[in-house]
């Protein structure tokens, strides 16, 4: 069984070690057949203006960040035949190049942990309360949310809405 | 009742503070939206209807039907832009 040492949800300011990560959650588990993970990294660009994102702060909601992930996990874990599960999500300000968010999945076969991957990513983006500031030449600009990222979480019948008017939960 | 405010992002920063406490009648999240837009000036602008606004109850995300408690945790924000 995966460590008890290890959370499922970390948020910080730290970057992170995919390797290690992906060790500590198979680690003596030999169930486990396939790891799936997923790493976010930050952009210099939007919409092919390169260069235009000269770092970014990440906000977020403590308290609420740390149960809503732990509460899409348990969503994951109902929905795909998983063993294992870890979000990181870091914090603070960030510059291009580096790591933002990482997803690992842990399972029997690879299926379910593309599948439970690619479902906490989607869930992630839409209902976990961070928010990103861009600094850019023309100064500080809040990030808009994405439709598209709406569309991404409804093709698993979840429809939670994040960017209209009255967000129906 | 008392209810403890607490605002994120842009909304954080047009309102100036991060959280506030507050003595409030409202019996819904609705309601209290409305008494904090009805102070005027920056909650006003930044809580207005017509904006999007997301909220949660309790670190939940809840819509405005959500029905108030005392010392309940209201938070005001703008849409989720994590990941």
């Amino acid at each position: 069984m995966p460590s008890h040492s290890t959370p499922r949800v970390s948020i910080q300011t730290a970057d992170f070690d995919l390797s290690a990560e992906v060790a500590a959650l198979r680690a003596k588990d030999p169930r486990v057949g396939a790891v799936c993970s997923f790493v976010g990294t930050v952009r210099d660009r939007t919409a092919g203006e390169p260069g235009t994102i000269a770092s970014m702060e990440l906000e977020h909601y403590p308290g609420m960040t740390e149960k809503s992930i732990e509460a899409m996990i348990d969503a994951a874990q109902q929905r795909f035949d998983i063993f294992g599960a870890r979000v990181i999500h870091r914090v603070g300000l960030l510059q291009p190049l580096d790591q933002i968010v990482m997803v690992a999945v842990t399972s029997a076969h690879r299926g379910e942990s593309f599948q439970a991957c690619e479902f906490l990513m989607d869930y992630l983006k839409t209902q976990a309360p961070f928010w990103k500031k861009e600094q850019t030449p023309a100064g500080a600009r809040w990030v808009d949310a994405r439709v598209s990222d709406d569309k991404a979480l409804a093709k698993w019948g979840i429809a939670l809405e994040n960017t209209s008017l009255n967000a129906p939960d | 009742m008392k209810v403890t405010v607490k605002y994120f992002a842009s909304i954080r920063e047009t309102i100036g503070v991060g959280s506030e406490q507050r003595e409030t009648q409202a019996s819904s999240l609705a309601a209290l939206r409305d008494e904090l837009i009805a102070l005027g000036g920056a909650h006003a602008e930044s809580l207005a209807r017509g904006r999007a606004v997301r909220l949660a109850l309790n670190q939940v995300m809840c819509d405005e039907s959500a029905e108030l408690v005392e010392g309940a945790e209201v938070a005001f924000f703008p849409p989720v832009t994590g990941g």
